[in-house]
């Protein structure tokens, strides 16, 4: 197995506040890999980092074969391997359900309108929205919102997906729908990083467990250190969760 | 009520019109490159055009009518022609008024859609194109269509400085000799109203189109 994704010592701040302290951790292709911890302990920064959407100050950090921390970076095709959801879905509001997820394989692949709309029915009826091709998003439920953003995503064939809390502005049942998705996409061997707050879905799905407590990886292994975790802050923050 | 007057102030409605479509084109295409560079991550741009701004918005559009009538002159040009004059010093000041405004507009769409769109790998211009423009349209048509009216209006300060015959222009010859204010500022007025009337009503149902396309 080959690592897919490799952070080493990395180092993010804004301005004299530093935030990620020299963060390192790999995740090889076709796993699947949680990022938790306490708000504020930089999980949003780091995933954000990997798709270049903040520049990191010291480390390294290697996705997909790009090398991130190069000033001459090729960011489309790093985001041609990328794929990113966030907690507030950010689907175009202009756009249908279809011509939100037609757009990228269009404009920056240069696939034609017909092919590009037999890749978005694909990628829209895996995430179970066949009938809402032609919808408007505000039309949708928030579960089907997050749905959509996950399709959009996958039309790009990324290598990589990475997953910021998606479900954590959805209501229980809606979340269920969106982790099931997820879970799919997992079986069918995407490389994928989530940071999430639902600790039953990391247990079930996730090949390993990153912790990360005040900018560093505290505690990370399989998701056995979920049920056996091995420092006293992850033991807290576990029986902390299970609280909510 | 003569004849000819009325010809006179249908003369001054044709001038009222066509430098208002100039300065609506010229000063559009302006603003709307105006508008891009405030918000272009190039310092220089941002900079530069927000100084630009600052001092057109400083200047009395009067004032601006008559540097761009005698401005050329005391350098050595060719002076302009008074709507020549009238159409440049119109388009550097509505440039910089609907180009505050846009600008507003586009920032206006959130952040989050930027990102989303160049996380998709999009190009800069491409995320402005499908993504922004067509979101920050619908927030400017009111704005936009409310400047144009104004717009309208300021044409008659053209005629005091740089002596184009506009509609108000008129209007003052003719009560010159004829000594009846208030009929013939009168018909000026309803003329004004029949231009300006029509925008408001367009620009309302423009925005109504766009709420259903854009929802
Ligand atoms: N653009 C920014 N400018 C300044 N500070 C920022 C910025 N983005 C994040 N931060 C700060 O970085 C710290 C870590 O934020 P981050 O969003 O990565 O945390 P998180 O682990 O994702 O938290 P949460 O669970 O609440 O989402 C926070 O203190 C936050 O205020
Ligand atoms: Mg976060």
């Amino acid at each position: 197995m080959s690592p897919i994704v490799e952070l080493k010592d990395v180092r993010k701040s804004f301005g004299a506040l530093e935030i990620l302290k020299g963060v390192t951790f790999g995740v090889n292709k076709g796993e699947v890999a949680a990022i938790i911890g306490q708000s504020g302990s930089g999980k949003s920064t780091a995933l954000r980092c990997m798709d270049r959407l903040e520049t990191i100050q010291g480390g390294s950090m290697v996705i997909c074969g790009h090398r991130l921390q190069d000033s001459n970076i090729d960011l489309k095709a790093l985001r041609r391997d990328v794929g990113i959801v966030f907690q507030s879905y950010n689907l175009f509001p202009h756009l249908t359900v279809a011509e939100n997820v037609m757009l990228a394989p269009r404009l920056v692949k240069g696939i034609a309108r017909a092919e590009a709309r037999t890749i978005a029915e694909a990628v829209i009826a895996k995430v179970g929205l066949r009938e809402k091709m032609d919808f408007y998003p505000e039309q949708l439920s928030g579960g089907q919102q997050q749905r959509v953003a996950i399709a959009r995503s996958l039309a790009m064939e990324p290598k990589l997906m990475l997953f910021d809390e998606v479900t954590s502005a959805l209501d229980p049942q809606l979340t269920g729908e969106v982790l099931r998705v997820m879970e799919q996409l997992a079986a069918d061997g995407m490389t994928m990083i989530l940071v999430t707050h639902e600790m039953g879905f990391a247990r079930k799905v996730a090949d390993k467990v990153i912790y990360m407590k005040d900018g560093k990886v505290h505690e990370m292994g399989s998701s056995d250190i979920l049920r056996s975790p091995s420092t006293p802050e992850l033991a807290d923050f576990i029986s902390e969760a299970a609280e909510h | 009520m003569n004849m000819t007057f009325i010809i006179s102030l249908l003369e001054g409605l044709w001038g009222t019109v066509v430098l208002s479509v100039l300065t609506f084109i010229f000063g559009g295409l302006a603003g709307f490159l105006i508008a891009l560079a405030r918000i272009s991550p190039v310092a220089a741009l941002s900079k530069g055009t927000a100084v630009y701004i600052e001092i057109m918005q400083g200047l009395p559009l009067l004032v601006l009518m008559g540097l761009c009538f005698y401005g050329p002159g005391i350098f050595g040009y060719d002076s302009l022609t008074p709507l020549q004059a009238a159409t440049f010093a119109l388009t550097l000041y509505s440039s910089a008024y609907l180009g505050e405004i846009w600008r507003g507009c586009l920032q206006s769409v959130a952040r989050p859609q930027w990102e989303a769109a160049e996380c998709l790998g999009l190009s800069r211009w491409q995320r402005m194109k499908t993504v922004i423009l067509p979101q920050a349209l619908r927030i400017a048509t009111p704005p936009t269509v409310g400047f144009m009216v104004q717009i309208v209006k300021n044409t008659s300060v053209a005629s005091l400085v740089v002596g184009y015959a506009e509609l108000s222009y008129n209007a003052k010859i003719i009560n010159n000799s004829t000594f009846q204010p208030f009929l013939y500022f009168g018909i000026a007025a309803l003329m004004y109203f029949a231009i300006c009337y029509p925008l408001s009503v367009q620009s309302r149902a423009l925005e109504r189109k766009l709420n259903v396309a854009n929802r």
